[in-house]
C-alpha cells in the first residue's frame, strides 16, 4: 500500500458480452508515477482506464482518486466531475474547433483561464499551430494537442489510451521521449495503456501486466523482465525459452546440464527452466547438443534458434562478429552469471 | 478519405483513352435534357417583355411569395424540431425500443403529400371524423378550419420529418463516440456536450435534410391544392388549367426555380469545408447509452405522440375509410390497370435514370477536371427544378417541336428523368467514390480492357448504389402527382393521378382504395432503402 495514493482501484470487476471484461482488478498510483498498463489486445486495458474515467461502471469494486471516492457501492461520480484528463487513442479532437479552442474547451471562467490556456500552449508547442484545424495537423501534432486539451484543466491523473499507436514508428520514439519530458516536468500523474512492451518499459515508472482480464504482475520493467511471476509475463515482455528440468534426490538437471539449486523441486511436477536468449553462450562443435535451425541479423547482435537434440527449442543472442551458419552443430552453455528462474506449470518457483 | 483524393488526381493523371465519347455522349443526354426547362422559362420571360418586372412585382406575385416563404421555413423549422430529438433518442440513449422506433421513424416517408393533405381533411376538416366525433359526444357542431397554412404546415411537417432524421441519424451512429466522451472528460455535462459537439457536428446531416424538407415543401403540389393554401406550385397549376394567361404560369415557375436555387446554396457552401474528420479506433468499444432517468417517460411521449400523428392516425382514417367505403370501391380491373400503370412506368423510369447517370457518375468520380465539374453541377441542378415546371416545359416543346412525341408515354418518362436523375446521381456517385480505384487498376494490369473492367469489377461492386439509386427513383415515380397529371397522355391513368381526381371530387372511398395500394407498392423500395441506411 502506497500512503495517499492519487488513484486506487479495489477489486475492480466489469463484464462484457464478448471480451475487454477485467475481474478483480487492484492497483495503485502516487503522486507523479508514470504507470503503464501492459497486454495484448482485448485482454480488458482500455476497459480499465474508461472506468476509471467514468465512462463505464464497474459491477463490483470501487476506484477513489485524490482520496475521493469516484465509484463504488452506491456512489458514481460522473466523467465530468471527476477531474481525470484523457487521451483517446484516435485523439477526439473535436473536428470543427481549432487547435485553440479544442485545448480551451474544458477551462472554465477564472480570470486566469487565458494565462493558463497560453502556458499549456507553450507547453506542448502549439504555439504557432493555434489557429489551425485538426485535419490540418499531423499525426504527432494532433497528439500533443490531444495531450495538450488532457492537462488544461490540471487534472488528478491523466489517462492515456494507447497514445502512441496512431504515429509512424520513427515518430514515435521521438513523441514518447517528449511526452514523458512533459508529464515528469510538470509533475503529472498518468496511467497508460499499451500493447508494446518497449514502450511500456521507456515510458512506466512501473508495469502493470494485464491478461484476459487479471492482472498478472505489478513492477519495475526490470522486476518484470528479470523475475517474471507467470510463464505469460516471461513470454509476453521479451523472448523465453522453457526448459524441462529433471530432479533427483541431489541433482537438478536441465537439457542443458545441471543446475544448482538448493530448493528441492522433487515434489513437483511439470518444472521448468526459464532461458532468456541472453543467458546461453554458443560454440560450434561437431559433438554439439543442438543445431542452429534460423539465424535473424539484428546489427550488434545475432538471435539464433536452436533446436537442442532433446526436442527443445532455445534462443541465444550472440555477438554479431560470431558468425555460425543454419544447419551448424553447436554446444549451448549457459553463462556462469545466469541466476535459474524455475516454473511449475505457468507459475514461478520462488527460489532462494 | 486521404487515400481517395491521391487516388483521384492519381486516376486524372493518367492518360485518359480515346473511348472517352463512349461516357460523354450519353451524358450530353442529360445535359440537353436538364436545360430544357431552363430553356423554356428564359424564353418566356423575354415573352413577357417589358410586362416582366410589372407581372413579378404586383402584389399577388408578392403575397403569394410570402405565402410559400413562410411554409417553406415553418415546416423545415418543425421538422427540424421533431427529427433531431429523435435521431438522438433512438441512437444515444436508454430509450424504450430504441431500435424499433428507428425502424418506424422514417416510415411517413411512404405516404405522398396528396394522400396525407386528403386524410388531413377528412379527419380534421369540416365535416370530418373529429367533428363528428365531437358533434356527437358534445354538441360542437364547428371547429376550426384545417384549410389554410395551418393544414399545409401540419401535414408537410409530419410527413417530411424523415428526410433531417435519416441523414441525422446516420451521422450519429457513425460519429466517433470517444468525441463526446472526451468532453465529458474536460468537466461538461450532457447538455453542453450536446450543444457545444454534437450539434455542431450534425449542422451538416441537419441542413442537407433540411435543405430537402425546404425543396419538398416549396415544390409540393399536393398537399397544399387539397389544403387550398395558394403558393407558387398551385398558382401555376391554376394559371396553366386556366389557360387564361401562360406567361403568368412561367413567371410563377421562374420565381419557383430561382427560390430552389436560394435553398440549395448551402449545399455548394458545405462542401467546400472539412469532412467529418475521423480515425479509426483501434478497440471497438461501445459505450453504454446515456440513461434518460426520469426524462425516459417525456421522451418516450414524444416519440409516440409523433408516430401517432405522422403514422398511426393516418393509416386508421384510411382503413376506416376502407372499410366504410367498400360498397364504392371502384372495379378490381380498374385498381389492376391503375397499378400495373404506375409500377411499368416506375420501373422504365427507373432503369432510364440508372443508365443515364452511370456515365455522368463515372466521369465525375474517376476523371475529375473542370469539364466533368460542370457536367456535375448541371446535373445536380435538376434538383431546383419542381416536377410541374419541367412538365409545363415539355408540354411547351412537345406541342411546338415535337408533336409525335407530345401525349405520349415517352413524353412523360423524359419528364421522369429530368425529375429525377438528380437523385439517381448521388447515389451511384457515393458508392462509386466508395470503390478503391486501384481494383480498376489491377484488373487492367490483369489484361482486362475498359469494358470488361467495367463489368467485371466496378459494376458488381456498385451493386449497393445501383440498387438504391433504382429504389429511391421507382418510389419517386410512383408518388409524382404533378408531372403525371400534366404529361399523362389522355386515357393513361396511374394511381397517383386516380387518387387526386377522387380526392377533388370527394369520393372519399376510392380515394382511400388507390391510396392503400400506392403506399403498398411505395413501402417495397422504401423498406430496402431504410434497411440499407441502418
Amino acid at each position: 500500500m502506497i500512503n495517499n495514493p492519487i488513484l486506487r482501484c479495489l477489486n475492480l470487476n466489469k463484464t462484457f458480452k464478448d471480451s475487454y471484461a477485467v475481474t478483480d482488478i487492484t492497483f495503485e498510483i502516487s503522486e507523479g508515477e508514470i504507470l503503464a498498463i501492459l497486454g495484448p489486445s482485448g485482454c480488458g486495458k482500455t476497459t480499465t482506464l474508461r472506468l476509471i474515467a467514468g465512462f463505464e461502471t464497474p459491477e463490483l469494486g470501487s476506484i477513489e482518486i485524490a482520496g475521493k471516492l469516484m465509484s463504488g457501492p452506491g456512489t458514481f461520480i460522473a466523467p465530468e466531475k471527476r477531474n481525470v484528463g484523457m487521451v483517446f487513442q484516435d485523439y477526439a479532437l473535436f473536428p470543427h474547433l481549432s487547435v485553440i479552442d479544442n485545448v480551451g474547451y474544458g477551462l472554465k471562467n477564472t480570470g486566469q483561464e487565458e494565462a493558463r490556456l497560453r502556458m499549456v500552449l507553450t507547453m506542448a508547442g502549439l504555439v504557432r499551430l493555434q489557429n489551425r484545424m485538426p485535419n490540418e495537423l499531423s499525426g504527432g501534432e494532433q497528439q500533443r494537442v490531444a495531450l495538450a486539451r488532457a492537462l488544461v484543466r490540471s487534472p488528478n491523473i491523466l489517462l492515456l489510451d494507447e497514445p502512441f499507436s496512431n504515429l509512424d514508428i520513427k515518430l514515435r520514439q521521438q513523441v514518447r521521449v517528449e511526452v514523458k519530458d512533459i508529464l515528469k516536468n510538470n509533475g503529472v500523474s498518468s496511467l497508460f495503456v499499451t500493447h508494446d512492451q518497449r514502450e511500456a518499459f521507456e515510458m512506466g515508472d512501473r508495469i502493470i501486466i494485464l491478461n484476459e482480464g487479471h492482472i498478472e504482475q505489478v513492477g519495475t520493467a526490470e522486476d518484470i523482465y528479470e523475475h517474471p511471476n507467470t510463464t505469460f509475463v516471461a513470454q509476453f515482455v521479451g523472448i523465453a525459452d522453457f526448459l524441462p528440468i529433471y530432479t533427483t534426490a541431489n541433482t537438478t538437471q536441465c537439457a542443458l546440464g545441471s543446475l544448482y539449486i538448493k530448493q528441492n523441486l522433487t515434489n513437483m511436477a511439470n518444472v521448468t527452466l526459464m532461458i532468456r536468449p541472453t543467458d546461453t553462450s554458443i560454440c560450434p562443435s561437431d559433438q554439439g547438443s543442438g543445431t542452429i535451425i534460423s539465424r535473424i541479423y539484428q546489427g550488434a547482435f545475432t538471435l539464433y534458434r536452436i533446436l537442442l537434440n532433446t526436442g527443445d527449442f532455445v534462443h541465444s543472442l550472440v555477438p554479431s562478429k560470431q558468425k555460425l551458419q543454419i544447419g551448424t552443430k553447436v554446444n549451448l552453455r549457459l553463462k556462469s552469471d545466469h541466476i535459474p528462474r524455475c516454473f511449475e506449470g505457468d507459475r514461478a518457483i520462488n527460489i532462494a | 478519405m486521404k487515400s481517395l483524393i491521391d487516388s483521384k488526381s492519381f486516376a486524372s493523371k493518367t492518360k485518359q483513352n480515346g473511348s472517352m465519347w463512349v461516357l460523354w455522349l450519353p451524358s450530353m443526354f442529360v445535359v440537353i435534357a436538364m436545360s430544357l426547362p431552363l430553356i423554356w422559362l428564359f424564353a418566356r420571360s423575354i415573352d413577357a417583355g417589358s410586362d416582366f418586372w410589372d407581372l413579378v412585382l404586383r402584389p399577388r406575385t408578392l403575397s403569394i411569395m410570402l405565402r410559400s416563404i413562410s411554409l417553406v421555413i415553418a415546416v423545415t423549422i418543425t421538422s427540424a424540431l421533431i427529427a433531431v430529438p429523435m435521431a438522438w433518442l433512438t441512437t444515444r440513449t436508454d430509450l424504450p425500443y430504441r431500435k424499433l422506433w428507428g425502424i418506424i421513424a422514417p416510415l411517413p416517408l411512404v405516404i405522398p403529400s396528396y394522400i396525407g393533405a386528403f386524410l388531413v381533411v377528412i379527419a380534421l376538416g369540416p365535416k370530418g371524423l373529429l367533428q363528428d366525433g365531437l358533434d356527437l359526444v358534445f354538441g360542437i357542431e364547428q371547429i376550426p378550419s384545417i384549410y389554410g397554412f395551418t393544414g399545409a404546415w401540419l401535414t408537410l411537417s409530419l410527413l417530411s420529418y424523415p428526410y433531417i432524421f435519416l441523414p441525422v441519424r446516420a451521422t450519429l451512429s457513425r460519429m466517433d463516440r470517444s468525441i463526446e466522451e472526451a468532453s465529458h472528460n474536460l468537466g461538461k455535462g450532457s447538455w453542453s456536450t450536446f450543444k457545444n459537439i454534437t450539434l455542431p457536428l450534425l449542422k451538416p446531416s441537419i441542413t442537407s435534410g433540411g435543405i430537402l424538407v425546404a425543396l419538398y415543401t416549396l415544390t409540393d403540389f399536393g398537399a397544399v391544392s387539397i389544403l387550398h393554401y395558394e403558393t407558387f406550385t398551385w398558382a401555376v397549376y391554376i394559371q396553366f388549367e386556366s389557360m387564361i394567361d401562360r406567361s403568368m404560369a412561367s413567371i410563377f415557375s421562374l420565381i419557383l426555380v430561382l427560390l430552389a436555387i436560394l435553398i440549395l446554396l448551402p449545399t455548394t457552401l458545405y462542401s467546400n469545408k472539412g469532412r467529418l474528420y475521423r480515425n479509426d479506433p483501434g478497440t471497438p468499444t461501445l459505450p453504454p447509452p446515456i440513461p434518460l432517468g426520469k426524462w425516459r417517460f417525456i421522451a418516450t411521449l414524444f416519440c409516440i405522440i409523433v408516430i401517432l400523428f405522422s403514422l398511426v392516425i393516418p393509416m386508421s382514417v384510411l382503413t376506416y375509410w376502407l372499410v366504410r367505403g367498400f360498397e364504392f370501391f371502384p372495379s378490381l380491373t380498374n385498381i389492376l390497370t391503375a397499378t400495373w400503370n404506375t409500377f411499368s412506368i416506375a420501373i422504365i423510369a427507373s432503369i432510364m435514370a440508372l443508365v443515364s447517370s452511370i456515365p455522368i457518375a463515372i466521369l465525375a468520380v474517376r476523371y475529375p477536371n473542370s469539364w466533368t465539374k460542370l457536367l456535375e453541377r448541371w446535373t445536380y441542378m435538376g434538383f431546383a427544378l419542381p416536377g410541374l415546371v419541367i412538365a409545363l416545359a415539355l408540354v411547351f416543346f412537345g406541342s411546338q417541336f415535337a408533336t409525335p412525341l407530345y401525349q405520349t408515354r415517352t413524353l412523360l418518362v423524359f419528364g421522369y428523368l429530368i425529375l429525377f436523375i438528380p437523385g439517381c446521381l448521388g447515389s451511384l456517385q457515393s458508392s462509386l467514390e466508395q470503390i478503391n480505384p486501384r481494383l480498376e487498376e489491377a484488373a487492367r494490369s490483369l489484361g482486362s480492357g475498359g469494358l470488361k473492367v467495367f463489368l467485371s469489377i466496378t459494376l458488381p461492386l456498385l451493386r449497393p448504389g445501383i440498387m438504391s439509386g433504382l429504389a429511391l427513383v421507382f418510389l419517386l415515380t410512383a408518388k409524382e402527382l404533378p408531372a403525371t397529371l400534366i404529361l399523362a397522355p389522355i386515357g393513361f391513368s396511374t394511381l397517383a393521378t386516380l387518387i387526386w381526381s377522387n380526392a377533388s371530387e370527394a369520393f372519399f372511398a376510392q380515394t382511400a382504395a388507390y391510396s392503400l395500394v400506392l403506399i403498398l407498392l411505395s413501402s417495397l423500395p422504401m423498406i430496402f432503402l431504410i434497411s440499407k441506411r441502418t
